[in-house]
């Protein structure tokens, strides 16, 4: 069964707890966290409401396999609607929080209304209440976490919270769990914070227990943690470099996009890159990388745990910032790195920390101080705006910009609100690399074409984690597809939304698909919950959740014309590289994406593809 | 050949399947509250370290149980609980030097590892090798090879 087929509706108007049972009609169709809570939030919220007012809702969601022996299964998701974007959000986070979530005994929580004053949700098991964070609002994650578990005399509890960013409105914030794990992307961060909603703290004791065939569970899981240790990408190059074991590769592809896009190959990727990471510093001897980190259930094992040099400029007098903590990820180190051309390890590894503790999306975030860097080198922004000198390529500027947008001081305010609105405002709405609002992150759809599409068509605005292509395009998985090329791309995009709605129904993490295919997922659903659940059906559950997000992003205002990339990107080519000369064959994919998805030529779902649905 | 539970703190990433093996082996359910093995994490160091009962010869759990609920399981060496004698008095959990031995409220009893009669859940769950189940008397061994390794003369003259 899986589900615990209970969820914790809060009100925070009226300031109550309660608990309400499962649809479970709804469970075996849409399986579980982004695609249940997709439902529940799409059949309880107006598409056209605004993001940051209390009729929005916020739901955090586990899925059936959170919190079981499958690899990875500790995930749970955030499901809103987007600040940054206005788009459906849904951002995925590890750690420990999710499975601590289902071990309390519920499957999500739907959080709704505005507290009049801030709160903190407690949680025991099924005893939920509201508590006063007058105390912790103003306080970072850290702190957060360490006064709640203080407060309660309890280092077991398992906190989600946001930082200042959050209470603040950066309309890229995030909610953080476990110091260094975040539902990162959209803005979710702001949604809470508008809710007066600090934290949620979670003690778990009663387990998973409700295994539809325990002995056959056992048995796929095991045979599904060979298939990880068995693959290289799984076994060897993620729990040694990383995410980071891309950022040489996809810089030799010339895909790196670099000072906002301006160039697709950074010359200081090398020294940002997750081999840089295991070298020796010469100022101090030691390396970046203190040792890799796994979440909940994870026998992958690819997070980052990092330590600058206690000299470096940026820390110098930061002693806070001296302890092992959540290192650079790809995204991470592409965004406040390449995105701004900045090539100082450490610095990065700080403003990534800073982004941890206050709860900020390093990636929006990286990629606007890129935008606000080309601003500035443009003289469109002056060094007396800005409150520093913020040219390409200087750290300073980075970590100087970090802690402004962090403590939502001066210049800060403007960056908080995401590179769109900062280049409408100053008139060069051309240099924001975003798509429906959201900037895109770490691959240039030049160099990998399929992630143009990727990128347009994603419903929470750009993104790679809803059809990472580049494991096709660039590491032959499931096959090796040419990058350089739009053929294909149509279905392939297709075929990684469907599945990677599954991945993130499941309760599992989408890294496992470098090696799982659905395939290897299926075993493991179908021994753990209720019901029938071929591969057929998961397919057709993974297509049902990007239809019904598509629909209210349809009715929430968005049309075709926002399935649309930056016009850097399709005008000014490839300067070198692999990819040179190219610019992104975005308006030759898309007509036949929308052929291959049953949609209509504007993009909406046409009645036989709905139906077929049961949508 | 009696066999222990042997620690490699350096290779655990505290993904905790050992702690939902144990509570599988154990309750038949995944739960980390239950779990007799408990990876503890120094997150400012970067260290997680399992840890769980070392089955000390002399055990004082076993010694301090005024109900005679701690035995010796003659075939692993294991300190084992018998539900059914104890009587949830806890003394043995103050008398454990190390807090390997823990009153559950559930049943009103204590918990501590018993090796799984020899097979234990958490070192056939553990991914990276962190946890193994090894020959009692060379406990030291992986480590004595590392260090040979790097005592060898071929190894100085090729460096």
């Amino acid at each position: 069964m899986a589900w615990t087929r209970k969820i914790l509706r809060v009100d925070l108007t009226k300031g109550t707890c309660k608990s309400e049972p499962l649809n479970m009609d709804w469970a075996q169709q849409y399986l579980g966290q982004r695609g249940l809570a997709t439902k529940y939030f799409v059949e309880e919220v107006d598409p056209k409401v605004d993001p940051l007012s209390p009729a929005n809702k916020m739901i955090m969601a586990t899925g059936p396999l959170t919190g079981t022996m499958a690899s990875t299964g500790g995930r749970y998701s955030v499901i809103t609607k987007g600040p940054l974007t206005g788009a459906i959000a849904c951002s995925n986070s590890g750690g420990y929080f999710g499975a601590e979530l289902k071990f309390a005994g519920w499957d999500m929580i739907v959080v709704e209304g505005k507290s009049p004053k801030p709160v903190y949700l407690s949680i025991e098991n099924d005893k939920a209440e509201l508590r006063d964070a007058a105390h912790l609002w103003g306080k970072t994650t850290w702190e957060t976490e360490e006064i709640i578990k203080k407060a309660h005399q309890d280092p077991q509890i398992r906190v989600s919270s946001i930082g200042r960013a959050g209470e603040n409105g950066v309309l890229f914030s995030c909610i953080v769990n476990d110091l260094h794990r975040a539902a990162g992307r959209s803005g979710v961060g702001a949604v809470m914070g508008s809710k007066n909603l600090k934290a949620v703290a979670v003690r778990g004791t009663e387990g998973v227990g409700a295994i539809k065939d325990p002995k056959a569970f056992m048995q796929a899981t095991v045979a599904a943690k060979k298939v990880l240790a068995d693959n290289a990408v799984t076994g060897q190059g993620l729990p040694k470099y990383g995410t980071q074991v891309l950022m040489n590769v996809i810089n030799e592809m010339g895909a790196l996009p670099t000072r906002n896009a301006r160039d697709v190959q950074f010359e200081g990727a090398g020294k940002i890159s997750g081999e840089a990471m295991h070298e020796k510093r010469p100022t101090d001897g030691k390396a970046n990388l203190v040792t890799n980190n796994a979440c909940f259930g994870c026998t992958i094992a690819c997070g980052r745990i990092s330590r600058v040099d206690q000299n470096h400029w940026s820390v110098v007098n930061s002693p806070k910032y001296w302890g092992a903590s959540g290192g650079l990820e790809y995204e991470a180190a592409w965004a406040l790195g390449a995105a701004g051309g900045v090539d100082d390890l450490d610095a990065l590894t700080v403003a990534n920390m800073i982004c941890n503790e206050d709860g900020m999306d390093p990636i929006t975030f990286g990629a606007t101080i890129g935008a606000a860097m080309e601003l500035y080198t443009m003289g469109v922004l002056t060094e007396k705006q800005v409150g520093i000198q913020a040219p390409f390529g200087s750290a300073q500027a980075v970590i100087e910009l970090t802690r402004m947008t962090a403590e939502g001081r001066g210049f800060g305010k403007e960056l908080g609100l995401g590179s769109k609105r900062l280049c409408d405002k100053y008139g060069h709405p051309e240099l924001s690399m975003t798509v429906k609002g959201q900037e895109f992150p770490a691959y240039d759809p030049r160099g990998i074409q399929g992630m143009g599409l990727t990128y347009a068509t994603s419903n929470r605005g750009a993104c790679h984690l809803r059809s990472y292509t580049v494991a096709s395009e660039v590491l032959g998985i499931p096959v090796k597809t040419d990058p350089l090329v739009t053929d294909g791309k149509a279905d392939l995009v297709k075929a990684f939304q469907d599945a990677t709605a599954v991945f993130d129904s499941a309760g599992i993490c989408i890294f496992t698909s470098f090696a799982w295919s659905l395939a290897d997922v299926q075993p493991q659903l179908a021994s753990a919950c209720e019901g029938e659940w071929s591969m057929e059906k998961l397919n057709e559950v993974g297509e049902r959740i990007w239809n019904l997000e598509r629909q209210f992003n349809l009715a929430a205002g968005f049309t075709a014309k926002d399935d649309d990339l930056p016009q850097r990107l399709k005008t000014e080519a490839a300067k070198t590289g692999p990819a040179k000369g190219l610019v992104s064959g975005i308006d030759k994919m898309l007509p036949e994406y929308y052929k291959v998805r049953g949609w209509s030529k504007a993009g909406v779902p046409e009645k036989e593809t709905l139906a077929r649905l049961g949508l | 050949m009696q066999k222990s539970l042997y620690i490699d703190a350096n290779k655990c990433t505290g993904c905790l399947q050992c702690e939902m093996a144990c509570s599988y082996e154990n309750y038949g359910i995944f739960n980390p509250a239950k779990s007799r093995i408990k990876i503890f994490d120094f997150e400012h160091e970067g260290r997680k370290v399992p840890y769980t009962c070392t089955q000390c010869a002399e055990a004082w759990c076993l010694l301090a149980c005024p109900v005679e609920a701690i035995s010796i399981d003659a075939a692993t060496g294991a300190k084992v609980v018998n539900e059914a004698t104890c009587v949830g008095c806890k003394v043995c959990t103050i008398a454990c030097p190390f807090g390997t031995v823990n009153y559950v409220a559930d049943t009103g009893k204590v918990q501590k590892c018993d090796l799984c009669g020899g097979e234990p859940a958490c070192a056939e769950a553990c991914p990276t090798g962190a946890i193994t189940f090894v020959d009692s008397d060379w406990t030291g061994f992986d480590k004595m090879r590392a260090w040979a390794g790097k005592t060898d003369n071929a190894t100085r003259a090729s460096a």
